[in-house]
């Protein structure tokens, strides 16, 4: 059932107001911190109202305008997207009471810009989550961008000025392709609206132009995704504040890109017509092999942010991976492995931001015996790392199990062994760290701590935690995720069983 | 009187008496001649907006007024199609938005300086407006000379370099006119009539004559030289520069749009695009286009002078507006059309945030603008808007421009112009990023008052609102992109795309 609501249009736009409400509050830290709380929470409720209508099978939709001649800027929610717009504003929650600790205690300046930057962000995420066509969609694509670009910027100095620019280059060349792609897409079908299993068939184009719009397309998802060879931007945006290496790196910008990787592959494609067309293999090759480079870079990486955002490179081919390999069991993964490596990368990433803000030390090689001054921080990082590396009862293990699955359903049974190989590897990178900060005493014997204890840091940290314990013992624990992943896949691969068993 | 009957003759006869009593007045109250313009300007626009109500209200059947009640082909008559209304409603409104803009900078002056100033703006608004109206070829002459005179005047007034950026428009703008005038002579020699809807008819008969080739070449270059299409823009980036920073945003903002509407008047409403001449002119106006959209942006690229960049740039979306109109179909030619209307507002607005930076700091060198967020927040907000908009960003009304653009490029399998976008779009990004990171990342070079703000806005209140506005329109703009297609532009197609 469709049901005309104007709520998904409220979820994306409390956060556009809260920005600006902050950005007028320049003066006053304390009323700016609450506006951005505020609608943090309100933004979650509302997406929460809206699951258990989805979980029925009903979707709302609302039509804001017509933002050309034929095509409106809607919203829907699909299960799909539902996945994406509650992580993300679940997410949101945490990550902005340890963005106030965080700026805080490091007497960041800008702190005006940043938080409406980053309300604008959630604003965008939400949007792309939720939208219902291809322009809707790549609007706020192009918002996220926009919205980021000054997070990553952030610091002012040449260092940032080089990172951003980077960011841009990447990003704005693929936006400007993937339009072109949408343009022909629209041309081609007549229509842009996303369609589970894909609004194009194999009999409206030549099979030529099928494939290079879904080069065109396929490419600026990838960007986002970082997908080798097209992460560079993601490390050098390492430079940003640590919160926003939360977002950038788990929630919004890469999972934007797993998103539009997904939104391509099952909602403008279609797992049929990839099937026919042949070129998915590419894909598959090219996820495969950045999940085991990365996985290599990161274990020579020595600072920290920098090993996480290779390893984030990593974890997010898994998604792509995922898609590419068009079987149901795969996508339901990649759905899966969505959530699950935002709630994991997040706990790692505030737990590094955390160790930076209290022992100033970047890097893994002297990180030795901090395991015993920040005890509940380490032991968080460890959980999270052990998730990394796919240990039951953790949230990466089930999304990892059907992503395995799928390779079978596939009938290309060969990736399982890359899983299996970057688990190994994944744990090769993050246990050194572990190991240096419980086994390894400070040769110096000298442990300076500098700034104030912060809960607002520390307690974001346990929550996230015991979110990505809850979602590994009971994977459809409320707001049931693994329910909407099921009922996304079920509806992509109608009727399409992967192709081999 | 019935205004709405003659609400189309207000458009230019409100703004032409005003102009003409404006050093009067301001002879008998130095401030008097200036508001008696504005006021003309804002009766303009009322009346324009009540035609393109009439207009959309009556279906989009055009509006035939004629002057002093004489019938044409004899008598002159204006003519309002949802087209032409609406971009008389955008001339006289960014007309409105910076003649009260403009009021700052000229306000210390004495009366000669002041009331010439709202003379040659009240003229320039006239000239444009009736360039737009009229249905008679002539006519159009007399408004284009108007246009040029005023746009001279307006120039020459900018300072001690304007004196030879003006000359040399001159110099380029009277054989531009004289090219006009010359193809209208062989037409007249062809059909024998004066009155465009009436030539429309006539021609028909005379296509394969070699004269009817020549008036088309005269008509190209011609208007190209007006509008600054490439290769014969070379009056325009000093023009630009250096004429008066008031009416500056005026000046840049819809004196090429004029011309660029003559020239649609006349390959798609008068000789009806589907001819061979025709065709091939297209095809010569796309390769300018494209060769304009790069060289522009390039040269765009190598500018340190806001206002400078800012020419370049207009040639490069001039440039838009030729390859959507050499597409020959019916995205292409809404894609032109709804890029005249978005490229004056957006380049309006670019304008009047470097006036506002001239007024204030003195300063025009886009390497210099450091921390400008903190001392005119207003500004800012609209320089951010307007480059995106120009970068062909969504929600800002450059994207849905280069959207039509595009779905013409691929509807006629046209695909090497989506290739000239994309790239123009990211050479856009890199000049107007390159100012937006100033903007936010330099502190140390800090700009300098030189006239301190009087308002907490930061800048004169006659100059913060149109900042405002402007930016706001091309965010309203570029949500109901829409409406604007659907409701005006889908209505007042030529004939061509409706058979």
């Amino acid at each position: 059932m469709t049901i005309v609501d104007c709520r998904p249009f409220l979820a994306v736009g409390v956060s556009l107001l809260a920005a600006l409400l902050v950005a007028f509050s320049d003066k006053r830290p304390n009323v700016r911190e609450a506006w951005s709380t505020i609608a943090s929470f309100i933004k979650f409720g509302i997406i929460l109202s809206m699951v258990p209508a989805v979980l029925n099978g009903d979707v709302y939709t609302y039509t804001l305008c017509q933002i050309t001649d034929t095509v409106g800027l809607t919203l829907r929610t699909d299960p799909a997207g539902m996945i994406f717009a509650t992580l993300a504003s679940m997410l949101w929650v945490p990550i902005n009471f340890y963005s106030i600790g965080y700026m805080r205690c490091n007497n960041e300046g800008e702190q005006t810009g940043y938080f409406a930057a980053f309300a604008v962000c959630m604003s965008a995420c939400m949007g792309i989550a939720l939208a219902e066509n291809l322009l809707t969609f790549f609007i706020f694509y192009e918002l996220l961008t926009l919205a980021s670009w000054p997070l990553v910027l952030h610091k002012r100095n040449d260092e940032a000025l080089l990172a951003s620019r980077k960011y841009l280059i990447y990003t704005l060349i693929s936006g400007q392709l993937f339009l072109a792609g949408v343009i022909a897409v629209y041309c081609i079908a007549g229509s842009i609206d996303f369609r589970a299993g894909g609004l194009l068939t194999i009999d409206m184009a030549p099979k030529w132009v099928l494939q290079s719009v879904f080069v065109l397309m396929i490419l600026a998802g990838s960007v986002k995704a970082a997908v080798m060879p097209l992460h560079g931007w993601l490390p050098a945006a390492m430079i940003a504040p640590t919160p926003v290496s939360a977002l950038l790196h788990a929630v919004a910008v890469v999972k934007t890109g797993v998103f539009c990787v997904l939104r391509i592959v099952c909602f403008v494609f279609g797992p049929k017509l990839l099937a026919q067309l042949g070129i998915i293999d590419c894909l598959a090759w090219a996820a495969a092999i950045s999940i085991l480079v990365s996985s290599m870079i990161a274990l020579r990486q020595d600072n920290l942010k920098r090993r996480l955002a290779f390893s984030t490179v990593g974890q997010l081919s898994y998604i792509v991976l995922g898609a590419a390999l068009i079987s149901p069991l795969s996508i339901k993964g990649a759905y899966l492995h969505l959530v699950a490596h935002a709630v994991m990368k997040i706990t790692l990433f505030m737990c590094a931001g955390l160790i930076i803000t209290r022992t100033h030390r970047n890097n893994i090689s002297e990180m030795y015996g901090i395991g015993k001054k920040l005890p509940v921080t380490m032991a968080c990082f460890t959980i999270a790392s052990l998730g990394i590396a796919g240990m039951p009862f953790i949230v990466g293990f089930i999304s990892k199990w059907n992503l395995a699955l799928g390779a079978l359903q596939a009938g290309k049974p060969l990736y399982i062994l890359v899983w299996v190989a970057s688990a190994l590897l994944a744990a090769g990178y993050l246990m050194p760290v572990c190991q240096m900060a419980y086994f390894r005493s400070d040769p110096r014997e000298k442990f300076i701590q500098y700034g104030a204890f912060s809960l607002k840091m520390l307690v974001p940290i346990c929550v996230t935690t015991a979110i990505s314990v809850a979602l590994g013992v009971i994977p459809n624990i409320y707001p049931h995720f693994y329910r909407l992943a099921v009922m996304a896949s079920e509806a992509i691969c109608a009727g399409w069983t992967g192709g081999w068993l | 009187m019935n205004f709405v009957q003659h609400a189309p003759v207000f458009i230019v006869l409100l703004p032409l008496t005003a102009s003409l009593l404006c050093l009067l007045f301001s002879r008998i109250s130095r401030n008097l001649g200036s508001y008696i313009v504005i006021a003309a300007i804002f009766g303009a626009f009322l009346s324009a907006a009540t035609v393109l109500k009439q207009v959309l209200a009556s279906g989009g059947q055009a509006i035939h007024y004629w002057m002093g009640g004489w019938e044409p082909p004899i008598g002159i008559e204006f003519v309002l199609d949802p087209l032409n209304s609406v971009l008389a409603v955008l001339v006289t409104f960014i007309a409105l938005m910076v003649s009260i803009y403009s009021r700052p900078f000229v306000k210390r002056e004495d009366w000669l300086h002041l009331g010439g100033y709202y003379t040659l703006f009240g003229l320039l608004c006239v000239g444009l407006c009736g360039m737009i109206i009229t249905g008679d070829v002539f006519n159009l002459y007399v408004y284009l000379e108007i246009m040029s005179l005023s746009g001279y005047g307006l120039i020459a007034l900018g300072g001690r370099k304007s004196m030879l950026a003006a000359f040399r428009y001159l110099l380029i703008g009277t054989i531009g006119a004289s090219l006009y005038l010359l193809g209208v002579g062989y037409l007249y020699a062809m059909t024998g009539t004066l009155n465009m809807a009436d030539l429309a008819k006539l021609v028909a008969a005379h296509l394969d004559s070699p004269l009817f080739a020549m008036a088309v070449a005269c008509f190209i270059i011609g208007f190209g030289i007006k509008m600054a299409l490439f290769p014969l823009h070379g009056w325009q980036p000093d023009a630009y520069t250096f004429s008066h920073p008031g009416a500056a945003a005026f000046i840049a903002g819809c004196m090429s749009k004029a011309p660029a509407y003559a020239m649609v008047r006349f390959l798609y409403y008068i000789f009806h695009v589907d001819n061979l001449v025709v065709h091939s002119a297209l095809n010569v106006i796309g390769l300018l286009g494209i060769a304009g959209i790069l060289i522009g942006s390039i040269m765009a690229l190598a500018q340190f002078d806001f206002r400078r960049m800012l020419a370049y740039s207009s040639v490069a979306q001039i440039g838009y507006i030729a390859i959507g109109l050499a597409m020959g179909n019916l995205y292409g030619f809404i894609g032109a059309v709804l890029h005249m209307i978005n490229h004056a507002f957006m380049k309006s607005a670019l304008f009047l945030v470097i006036g506002g930076i001239q007024y204030r700091f003195g300063e025009v060198n886009l390497y210099r603008l450091g921390g400008m967020h903190k001392k005119i927040p207003i500004s800012t907000v609209t320089l951010t808007l307007a480059a995106l908009s120009m970068i062909g960003l969504p929600p800002t009304c450059g994207f849905f421009s280069k959207w039509y653009l595009m779905l013409g490029a691929y509807t006629g399998a046209q695909y090497f112009y989506i290739a000239v976008l994309v790239i123009s779009s990211l050479l856009n990004a890199i000049y107007f990023f390159r100012i937006i990171e100033q903007v936010f990342v330099q502190r140390e070079a800090s700009l300098t008052e030189i006239q301190p703000p009087s308002t907490k806005l930061g800048l004169p209140i006659e100059m913060a609102v149109p900042i405002v506005v402007m930016g706001l329109a091309i965010l309203v703009l570029g949500f109901c992109n829409g409406d604007i297609v659907t409701d005006v532009l889908k209505v007042g197609l030529p004939e061509v795309f409706l058979r």
